[in-house]
């Protein structure tokens, strides 16, 4: 279980944006920043469920669409005065190909 | 047992003992009052900016039916005390309502002196001093003619509050010049140029002969033989302390209610207090003693030794625009000397009438911020031999060279009044900022009352927050965006134009953004400013938009989306249902429901189908609502006169026509209009933010109305005679709003923050102006107009409606 797994090209996400991995057990947000880092976490807000991938993304942080909770993409820690966590994949860039740990197929077999 | 407390009257006197009284001995009494007015207590100094329309009565209510709850306090409205019984200390209310007191206090305040000139008592002749007096004002109705008796203080706040709404106003004046018991003639003159530029008629040495009308009010006449007809007849002539009620029950009254230094009448149990009390031979018609006696009072019942000695009074006129300020006695005589400074240009008046080189009077017209520190010298009688030269320049000039206005505030002494109605001194409020901690105005207001009253000392109170919390807190430079910048909506906007910025990240760079890219607060209102101030040359940023914008549904709790097309005024047909229930089938949409906005949604549509979705409605000729913009959302109608029986104008062809004009703007906040056929307002066009009644002879044009958060009924705009002139103004309206709204802000509350004269002046007095904003909203509307749905289908910004992969099963399991 050590092979990654490729999800897609960087330039498929829109900067400042961020798209969709579905898998059986959810979907997973794949975060593109402006200055082209990629960070991937689960899509549900720890909030109330709030679909991650829909917020708006600044820096390496992404505010929820439903409340306005603002998320560090790289710990998945909830910012300021809120307390949550979501829970973050590591993943590799190579020229412009992601790819995403094995750990969330591992996690999607339990 | 706790003693029973009873009060009558509940204006502003009773409202600030009560404070007192409670903080001094909470649960000691129990207390009832009786109120004239159907409602709780609120500020009476408000009264004019409710009736010139820049406040709300909501905003002036001083204690809420919660406070009354939350101290225990029986208060019994509309039931006005026509009986005292002191042998048996009960008072009896005009309704039958009876309560026994240990503590009987009168707070009737005054009445407004009605001159008995023939025809007074006719139906239009009104008053000046509460909310219900308001209403009849407003009653009349822009556009119609009314006379204010009385040039005082009163008098000028009713003619500019009218003449705010629109309607035509003389003031008559006995007196050679306007407020002559508080001006000198030269700031008397000033005052009467000021009106008479604002469009309202002043006559003087005017002496009213009768009022003429056969049921209502049809005119005046003066005796002199001058006619004007009106339909209204303001009375502000003078009050009359309320002392009816305690001279029948046999206690002392003189002109007033005669009472000792605690505030006590002749009867032991009695207490006066407010305007209606006489305390040495004086009567008071401001609320700065009033306050004064309050406290006495309270310490009076609590039985800690406390005595009022009177007061000294100042005047300000609360006026949006004019500046004047009047204290002391400003009288000629031999043993006076005066000092005057004119400055023609600038409208700046200024004189000081000085007795043994004590300041005894100061008039300051056009430029008041050196009122309160006169009013201190004056106050303190300070002999001011040293400072002869240069003292009606003001306190910046003492000491050689000019001090900024901040300066000049730090160099008051703490004993220095800064609120002249609370009578709340320097020392008192920045100690307060220091041991409570305070950070802004309404920590202030809520801890000192300092600025709470009429307002006027407001940018003081605000320089004392920045000295005491140095740069923690900036009155000028008011609320950052965010925390990205230090700048405030409106800097940023005229800086966007000023130093011609088209991008976010030329933005952020000149402006020396402190975060590399924004937040979800300044990047959607740097978009928006973007994309209204550089129509087709700043390219959108979709990802500075909210969701909702940014794929054009509304986002739902579940992560669905709901989907609104738009139904032209609220009109539909078969074919338009028809493709929306085929569409609902088609795609399973679990729920379809009539909106608030005269149109149909689409609830829990799955992302991935919100293209497929709007092609079949495209395709039935159906484009987006916009019911997710911070733009133009719908314009409700009713049926008009095209069915309804009194239905004056096409309101439903109107409707539509506005809709299909403006549909694709982008404003700061979004945007509801109605047009109703008939004052009937089947369309509620009065809480819109641009709202239309169609009347017989045009269109009633209405705007700054809420019904969300706030509820507010609109303000009349103007009248338009055709269709045309209509639209052309309410675009022009528009236009004026996206261009100086704050991100979010809606129409109400840009109203409210530049004044209503300043939109009447842009888009309604001058043609030119009007037809420029209107001619700028056309243009930006060829780049807006183009349906986000239909870009959609035809595949721009695909990569949101589809997966960046898909895993249909485990990798593991393979
Ligand atoms: C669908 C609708 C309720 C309904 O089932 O009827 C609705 C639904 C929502 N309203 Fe509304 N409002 C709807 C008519 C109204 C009305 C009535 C009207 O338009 O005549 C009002 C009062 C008038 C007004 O605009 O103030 C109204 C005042 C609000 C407010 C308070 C705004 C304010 O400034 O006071 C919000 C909150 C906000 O915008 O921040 C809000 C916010 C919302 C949001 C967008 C909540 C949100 O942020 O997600 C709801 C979206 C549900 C959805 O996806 O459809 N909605 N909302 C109505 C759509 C009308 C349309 O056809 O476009
Ligand atoms: C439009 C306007 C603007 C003003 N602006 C200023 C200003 O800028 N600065 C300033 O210092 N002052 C101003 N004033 C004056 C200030 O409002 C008064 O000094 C203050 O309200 C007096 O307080 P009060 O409690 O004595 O009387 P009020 O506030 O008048 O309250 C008296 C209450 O008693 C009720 N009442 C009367 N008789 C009875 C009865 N028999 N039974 C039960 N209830 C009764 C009345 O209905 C009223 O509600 C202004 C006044 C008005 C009308
Ligand atoms: S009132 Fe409006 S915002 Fe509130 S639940 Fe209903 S639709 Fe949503
Ligand atoms: S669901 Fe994300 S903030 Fe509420």
């Amino acid at each position: 279980m050590d092979e990654w797994i490729e999800i897609g090209r960087v330039d498929t996400i829109p900067r400042r944006g961020a798209r969709c991995v579905n898998t059986p057990n959810g979907k997973i947000a794949v975060f593109r920043t402006q200055d082209d880092q990629i960070f991937a976490i689960d899509n549900r807000c720890p909030h109330r469920g709030g679909p991650l991938s829909e917020g708006i993304v600044h820096g390496a942080s992404v505010t929820c669409p439903l409340h306005n909770w603002v998320f560090d993409l790289s710990t998945g820690q909830a910012q300021g005065a809120d307390e949550g966590e979501v829970r973050t994949y590591a993943v590799n860039v190579v020229e412009g190909r992601i790819f995403i740990t094995p750990d969330l197929m591992l996690v999607a077999a339990e | 047992m706790s003693e029973r407390l009873v009060i009558v009257g509940n204006g502003m006197a009773p409202g600030r003992m009560l404070e007192h009284l409670f903080e001094a001995a909470p649960g000691r009494f129990e207390v009832t009052i009786f109120n004239a007015e159907p409602r709780v207590n609120y500020n009476r100094l408000m009264l004019s900016p409710v009736l010139s329309g820049e406040k709300s009565y909501a905003e002036i209510i001083t204690h809420g039916d919660e406070w009354y709850a939350e101290h225990g306090v029986t208060l019994h409205k509309s039931a006005p005390v026509t009986q005292i019984d002191r042998a048996a200390k009960r008072v009896q209310s005009s309704n039958g309502l009876v309560a026994e007191y240990d503590h009987l206090v009168i707070a009737t305040g005054s009445s407004p002196f009605i001159p008995p000139v023939p025809g007074h008592q006719l139906a239009g002749v009104v008053t000046y001093r509460d909310l219900d007096d308001v209403d009849k004002m407003l009653a009349a109705g822009r556009g119609s003619s009314i006379v204010v008796i009385g040039g005082g203080l009163l008098g000028l706040e009713a003619a500019a509050g009218l003449k705010l709404r629109g309607m035509d106003v003389t003031v008559l004046h006995l007196a050679p010049t306007l407020m002559e018991r508080q001006l000198d003639p030269a700031a008397g003159y000033l005052l009467e140029k000021a009106f008479v530029d604002r469009g309202v008629r002043v006559i003087t040495q005017a002496n009213t002969k009768q009022v003429l009308g056969q049921d209502r009010v049809e005119g005046v006449e003066l005796s002199d033989g001058t006619v004007i007809a009106c339909s209204m007849v303001v009375m502000a002539v003078g009050i009359r302390p309320a002392s009816a009620l305690a001279k029948e029950s046999g206690l002392a009254v003189n002109r007033g209610i005669v009472v000792d230094d605690q505030m006590r009448t002749d009867d032991p149990h009695i207490f006066a207090l407010g305007e209606c009390a006489e305390h040495r031979g004086i009567c008071y018609g401001l609320v700065a003693p009033l306050y004064e006696m309050g406290q006495v009072l309270a310490s009076t019942l609590v039985g800690v030794p406390a005595s009022y000695q009177g007061s000294v009074t100042s005047t300000k006129l609360k006026v949006t625009g004019i500046d004047l300020f009047s204290a002391g006695d400003f009288g000629e005589g031999e043993d006076r000397e005066e000092i005057v400074l004119r400055d023609a240009s600038a409208g700046i008046y200024k004189r000081l009438v000085l007795k043994d080189d004590r300041i005894i009077g100061a008039v300051l017209y056009g430029e008041t911020s050196d009122g309160p520190w006169f009013f201190d010298l004056l106050k303190r009688g300070v002999d001011t031999r040293e400072m002869r030269d240069t003292l009606v320049f003001g306190q910046a000039y003492q000491g050689g060279t000019p001090l900024d206005p901040m300066a000049a505030v730090a160099a008051l002494p703490d004993e220095a009044e800064i609120c002249g109605c609370n009578g709340v001194c320097k020392g008192k409020i920045t100690s307060t900022i220091t041991g409570k901690g305070l950070t802004g105005l309404d920590g202030v207001r809520a801890h000192t009352k300092a600025s709470a009253s009429c307002g006027s000392c407001t940018h003081l109170v605000e320089q004392l927050l920045h000295l005491t919390l140095g740069a923690g807190y900036n009155p000028a430079a008011v609320q950052p965006m965010c925390g990205c910048t230090e700048y405030g909506h409106d800097d940023v906007r005229r800086l966007i134009i000023a130093k011609g910025l088209k991008s976010i990240p030329a933005v952020m760079q000149e402006l020396e953004w402190k975060t590399s890219c924004g937040c979800a607060k300044c990047r959607p209102a740097l978009n928006y400013y973007l994309v209204s101030d550089w129509p087709g040359e700043y390219e959108d940023d979709g990802q500075s938009r909210f969701i909702n914008e940014r794929v054009h549904a509304n986002i739902q709790k579940d992560g669905t989306y709901s989907v609104v097309p738009r139904m032209w005024g609220g009109m539909t047909n078969p074919k338009e249902l028809r493709a929306i229930a085929d569409v609902a089938d088609k795609f399973a949409i679990p729920a379809v429901k009539v909106t608030g906005g005269q149109r149909i949604d689409l609830l829990g549509v799955k992302k991935e189908d919100l293209p497929g979705v709007w092609a079949d409605l495209n395709a039935a000729g159906m484009v987006s609502g916009a019911a997710y913009a911070k733009g133009l959302r719908t314009v409700k109608t009713c049926v008009g006169s095209d069915w309804c029986r009194f239905g004056t104008q096409d309101s439903t062809g109107l409707g539509i026509r506005i809709e299909k004009f403006m549909w694709g703007a982008w404003t700061p906040a979004k945007l509801k209009l109605a047009v109703s056929g008939c004052p009937r307002n089947c369309a509620e066009a009065t809480c819109k933010d641009i709202g239309v009644i169609c009347v017989d002879s045009g269109y009633d044009i209405h705007f700054a109305g809420a019904a969300g958060l706030d509820i507010k009924g609109t303000e009349l705009l103007c009248h338009a005679n055709t269709e045309d002139e209509a639209l052309e103004i309410i675009v022009a309206l528009t236009q004026l709003y996206r261009e100086q709204g704050r991100y979010l802000e809606r129409i109400y509350k840009w109203a409210k923050r530049v004044g209503t004269p300043s939109i009447l002046a842009n888009v309604v007095d001058d043609r030119d102006k009007r037809r420029a904003y209107y001619e700028r909203f056309v243009y930006s509307q060829q780049f807006a107009q183009v349906d986000p749905w239909q870009e959609r289908v035809n595949g721009k910004d695909a990569h949101e409606f589809a997966a960046l992969a898909e895993f249909g099963m485990p990798v593991a399991a393979e």
